[in-house]
């Protein structure tokens, strides 16, 4: 497949998956803030979420203080913010756009729909009440993208690379996501303080059920933190993310008469990291330590896999 | 029929055809003689010709409001599918649609087979020409075109001198542009041997009216046209360095999302299967052209290239092109990949060559052209231009650089103000205009919001050149949708039609029962 092709899609599949997860973001923070009790604790919360978006830099060039209705116009509008999902969108599109034969008209005309109406929404739209619906739309938008991903496309490289762009992305979102909350997860935190914040970590990656199914038991810092690192079985855990990285760069390996370089070999020593880690040690060693590792090397990860198949 | 009673009726639509064609002309000199009309000749004749007998009873009997709808419907259809033609420097939205008239236009087998010997002896000349002017330049040498016309012409490409490409075809892909004034009467008005376009409309057109005429359409028997994109696909395989190992890997070169044609880029390299490519990605070592893939750098052969020649290579045209591939041209001079169109085929497409063309054909070929060209006066020319600036009124004087309308005065129907302007354009720069008199283009029954009614059209069939010369019955009608208009470019107001060319000696006689559904 042409490298700018793959390029394209890679980028597609990581722009459309960011702007669920910065919608899934935004449903948990403004949650959260809900139950902060006071002023302070609520701008923590959406102070956290910027981080956590890794936009926080940007947003407090232009604002003073991280109050909600200049977070959500920043991560949902904002054109300045190469991460607001309006942002993503236009950039997910024009991806598209340029590798048109590449992909299926279903997801084509679902995400050229989705841009279109966001760009016809007025800002109130995103106001007060209305908030949780749009949040909801976007992310089944997103949903609509990756199913007609997997139903619609050929079972060849141009798949798996839109594959390896949802899955980076999605363990980078997981990552960052646990590391801005990584005190709640230390065994030293406040059961009950924490309790409602773990809740709505479990929710941010679709994980309230999930806890139970696993575990069957009260919810304990230490198994959220094994549920969403460790557990193969949870679809965003980073373990589930990166395993699936490297089984796909495996299978174009594959494909490619056995054709492989430095990001194979990444993906495999972070997929046995956390197949053979234990929750005990990353503990020990220190979680935020542990995370900010894993957000820096699936960084690498990634450049990795753009220097050998789309750079080279 | 009873069940068709709410049509317009025979003798209706031939009255709205009527009264179109006798309405004064808005000119005040020189009225634009009466058209020959292609269903009903020139004088509204009873029986219509007899390609058009099935149309004429399908349009006297289907409601205006029906037809309407089913234009509403292709709109829909083209809409959904994405085909948009890209109109820049006119403010609004850039991406529109071609208009598409729902009324076929049709040609009798006969009469396309004439078209068609035609059209295969005017490209073979065509080729031959370009081949003489980069070789040994034998036609000037025998005084047939001033030598001065061919070196000094912007579209002569000098790196190309001495360069024979595989099998001796430069112009692979060839847009012929014909007009028609009579029932046997075509003129070619252009040659298109650059990168010409529009045969995405020809295919989509013929998707569409299946699609929304399937009965009308199969009592026609129409010749298909669906198997251009394997025959241009043979064809460029057939352009294939001698050199090439194997399966010769042909891709299309584009000059990206941007370009007005972009949608037909990647339908067309979607229908045959081959990669579109950027000039980004591609890249040359050794003077061998590879394309940057996901495993790797893979060996190019073919380039079906939608890009003009001065942005092919930065090395060697245009150095600002940021669409080309650096060294592109040395590899394609030492033989290593093949360029369809070749560069420098311009100079065969010139409108300032253009009235050398029949004689290209007596002096290659020793054959009498079957299809002339339309008269044309050359400005540079001193009893010519004299001839052409006292009758501005009545000609159509066109810019030799110029395409796609821009740049042309249509005489009869100019202000005295414009006629006036271009007299000095003409003064100034001779050698860049030709004139040619005002032809009276055939008309076609056209849907317009009353109803019915004759527009003008061309016919732009698209001819293939490898080893063979393939052309699919038909190709592209454009027709000029505002009243009276002589001018069919898309981006001038002009839409398209679909193009049939009938198998056999006509349409089937339709049974009552299936008239009614029809209806």
């Amino acid at each position: 497949m042409l490298s700018r092709t793959a390029d394209c899609l890679f980028w597609l599949a990581r722009y459309m998956e960011r702007a669920g997860n910065i919608a899934r973001g935004l449903e948990v923070a403004s949650r959260m803030a809900s139950v902060a009790g006071d002023e302070a604790g609520e701008e923590e919360v959406w102070r956290s979420l910027l981080v956590a978006a890794g936009c926080d830099y940007g947003f407090f060039e232009k604002h003073e203080r991280a109050v909600q209705d200049k977070v959500v116009h920043w991560l949902v509008f904002d054109e300045e913010n190469p991460s607001a999902i309006a942002s993503c969108l236009a950039a997910g599109r024009s991806n598209a756009r340029s590798v048109r034969t590449a992909l299926t008209v279903a997801m084509w005309s679902t995400l050229n729909d989705t841009w279109n109406e966001l760009r016809k929404l007025p800002p109130a739209a995103t106001e007060g009440e209305k908030l949780p619906g749009f949040l909801e739309w976007v992310r089944e938008r997103v949903l609509l993208f990756n199913g007609a991903a997997h139903d619609t496309m050929l079972r060849d490289e141009a798949k798996l690379f839109v594959q390896l762009g949802t899955m980076l992305e999605r363990a980078d979102c997981t990552s960052r996501l646990l590391d801005v909350r990584h005190e709640i997860l230390e065994p030293t935190a406040d059961g009950a303080v924490a309790h409602a914040q773990w809740q709505a970590l479990l929710r941010s990656v679709s994980a309230g059920r999930a806890y139970q199914w696993v575990y069957r038991d009260r919810l304990q810092p230490k198994k959220i933190a094994e549920l969403l690192i460790l557990r193969p079985e949870l679809p965003r855990s980073l373990m589930a993310c990166l395993s699936d990285v490297a089984q796909t760069l495996e299978t174009i390996a594959v494909g490619q008469g056995g054709r492989r370089g430095e990001c194979h070999r990444l993906a495999g020593e972070l997929q046995s990291r956390l197949h053979y880690g234990r929750i005990d040690g990353i503990l020990k060693g220190g979680m935020h330590e542990f995370l900010t590792e894993m957000i820096e090397r699936t960084a690498v990860l990634g450049s990795e896999i753009e220097a050998f198949y789309i750079k080279a | 029929m009873a069940a068709c009673a709410t049509g317009p009726g025979r003798d209706a639509l031939r009255q709205m055809i009527a009264t179109v064609r006798t309405r004064k002309d808005p000119s005040p000199v020189h009225a634009t003689p009466v058209a020959y009309d292609e269903m009903l000749g020139l004088a509204n004749q009873v029986p219509p010709a007899a390609a058009y007998a099935q149309i004429e009873r399908w349009l006297a009997n289907t409601p205006r409001e029906e037809l309407l709808r089913k234009r509403g419907e292709a709109e829909l259809l083209f809409r959904r599918i994405g085909i948009t033609f890209a109109v820049y420097g006119e403010g609004g939205d850039p991406e529109r649609l071609i208009p598409f008239d729902i009324i076929p236009r049709i040609l009798a087998q006969a009469e396309w087979q004439r078209l068609a010997t035609g059209l295969t002896q005017r490209v073979r000349a065509l080729n031959a020409f370009l081949a003489d002017v980069y070789g040994g330049k034998e036609i000037i040498r025998a005084g047939k075109i001033p030598e001065a016309l061919v070196v000094q012409n912007e579209a002569r490409r000098p790196i190309m001198a001495g360069f024979k490409p595989p099998g001796g075809i430069y112009t692979h892909i060839s847009g012929i542009d014909l007009v028609r004034t009579g029932p046997d009467k075509f003129y070619v008005l252009e040659d298109n041997c650059r990168t010409p376009s529009g045969v995405s409309y020809m295919l989509e057109n013929r998707e569409a009216m299946l699609r929304l005429f399937p009965r009308l359409c199969h009592r026609h028997r129409i010749a298909p046209v669906a198997h251009y994109p394997e025959e241009l696909l043979t064809t460029l395989k057939e352009a294939a360095p001698p050199n090439c190992p194997g399966e010769p890997n042909v891709v299309l070169l584009t000059p990206g999302p941007f370009n007005s044609a972009y949608y037909e880029h990647c339908f067309l390299a979607d229908e045959m299967g081959i990669e579109v490519v950027e000039g980004a990605d591609l890249l040359v070592q050794d003077k061998r052209v590879y394309m940057r893939t996901t495993a790797g750098p893979k060996r190019v052969d073919v380039i079906y290239r939608r890009i003009d020649d001065e942005f092919l290579d930065p090395q060697v045209f245009r150095e600002d092109s940021l669409v080309g591939v650096p060294g592109l041209m040395s590899a394609y001079l030492a033989g290593n990949v093949a360029l369809a169109n070749a560069p420098g085929g311009g100079i065969a497409d010139d409108k300032a060559i253009y009235p050398y063309v029949p004689d290209m054909v007596r002096f290659y070929l020793g054959e009498e052209p079957l299809i002339a060209n339309v008269p044309t006066y050359l400005c540079e020319r001193d009893d010519d231009r004299k001839y052409v600036l006292e009758h501005l009124d009545e000609l159509v004087v066109k810019l030799c650089k110029g395409s796609g309308g821009y740049g042309m005065l249509v005489g009869p129907h100019a202000t005295a103000a414009e006629r006036a302007d271009f007299a000095d354009r003409i003064k100034a720069k001779p050698g860049d205009y030709i004139a040619q008199p005002t032809l009276a283009l055939s008309t076609c029954p056209t849907l317009v919001e009353a109803g019915v009614a004759p527009r003008h059209v061309d016919l732009r069939p698209f001819v293939l050149s490898g080893k063979d010369v393939r052309i699919v019955p038909g190709g592209l009608t454009r027709v000029a949708l505002r009243e009276g208009s002589l001018v069919v470019n898309s981006s001038q107001g002009g839409g398209t039609k679909d193009t049939w060319v009938l198998e056999g000696e006509g349409p089937l006689e339709a049974a009552i029962s299936q008239e009614q559904q029809q209806c």
